[in-house]
């Protein structure tokens, strides 16, 4: 076929992200009118101040809608997540480059 | 955050930002059990390598080719793409509008991005834009020339407003000079656009 072949996601980000949804969403932790009504609600918020062009800041409307979901059901609250995302970047940091990026053994306080 | 470009590269090259944030998200569900990380490379391969305008495509040539195939689908399109194998993992129904000389069709989500996952894959970025969204409703006929589809004054349009609960599909019209064509060279011809609306299949070479 000689049809373009464009890749279905631009970032590995949105990749993950979209797969983390589908996956709440597929075992039951939200369905999906109720996600895209939020969604929906989230991108006519961040459309007010600016045209949005559908890649990059489509997707980070997407990240807020979810983390927003998941601190409301009590699943990951916003300081864990904080918390989590600054172990990611000391990671990634501490890490030689073309090495695998691990988080370290010592798991970040977490409130059970 | 202090992060400066070594031109060596001393570290790892930090993703971005919102890279960071989803990272973590999946940490902590994972870590809780909520998520199972093996399940999310099964839905980014799913989508990136099986999922996508040639399942779309097929359905359509179907229609071309099989009369009782295209009023089935025209009647209930839910069943019929999901017995193809087509089914939507979200629970929505699917719609197939047809394209005729007196109506085209035109497909957009204002709210969000609702699209036919099953039969079309991700939707490409400007079909997720503010401008498309806005602007398929109030002046179609004008967006529509801007995707290079110029339609008779004869052709009126009408535009289908997907939901979480309902998504569309469009059955663009037969091109000429295919009547010898077998349904893989129909199929090659429907390109996603044409699904969409905001284009016209090929014409065969």
């Amino acid at each position: 076929m000689s049809r373009p072949t464009e890749p279905a996601f631009s970032e590995p980000w949105h990749a993950q992200l979209f797969a983390l949804t589908v996956h709440l969403n597929e075992s039951g932790h939200f369905d999906w009118p109720d996600w895209a009504a939020r969604f929906s609600a989230t991108l006519a918020r961040h459309g007010l101040t600016r045209d949005l062009d559908g890649g990059d800041d489509y997707f980070v409307a997407w990240l807020e809608t979810l983390e927003e979901l998941l601190a409301e059901q009590g699943a990951a609250n916003p300081g864990e997540a904080a918390h989590m995302r600054n172990a990611w970047e000391a990671a990634y940091l501490a890490t030689p480059h073309g090495q695998p990026v691990r988080l370290s053994d010592a798991q970040p306080h977490t409130p059970d | 955050m202090p992060h400066d470009h070594d031109p060596d590269h001393p570290h790892t090259l930090l993703p971005p930002e919102p890279a960071l944030r989803v990272k973590a998200l999946e940490t902590i569900l994972t870590r809780k059990g909520l998520v199972d990380p093996a399940a999310l490379d099964e839905i980014i391969d799913t989508y990136q390598n099986r999922i996508g305008p040639q399942n779309g495509a097929d359905v359509v040539a179907r229609a071309w080719s099989d009369p009782s195939f295209r009023k089935a689908l025209l009647e209930d399109a839910t069943t019929v793409v999901a017995d193809l194998g087509y089914y939507g993992r979200q629970g929505e129904h699917i719609v197939v509008v047809e394209n005729t000389p007196e109506r085209h069709n035109m497909v957009v989500c204002t709210l969000c991005s609702c699209y036919p996952w099953p039969l079309l894959g991700i939707p490409p970025g400007w079909y997720k834009s503010d401008a498309y969204r806005a602007r398929a409703v109030r002046e179609p006929r004008k967006v529509l020339a801007e995707f290079g589809v110029a339609l008779s004054s004869d052709t009126a349009v009408r535009v289908w407003d997907s939901t979480a609960e309902v998504r569309y599909l469009v059955l663009p019209m037969r091109p000429a000079g295919t009547d010898g064509l077998d349904r893989a060279a129909l199929a090659a011809l429907v390109t996603r656009d044409s699904m969409i609306g905001t284009g016209l299949p090929q014409s065969p070479s």
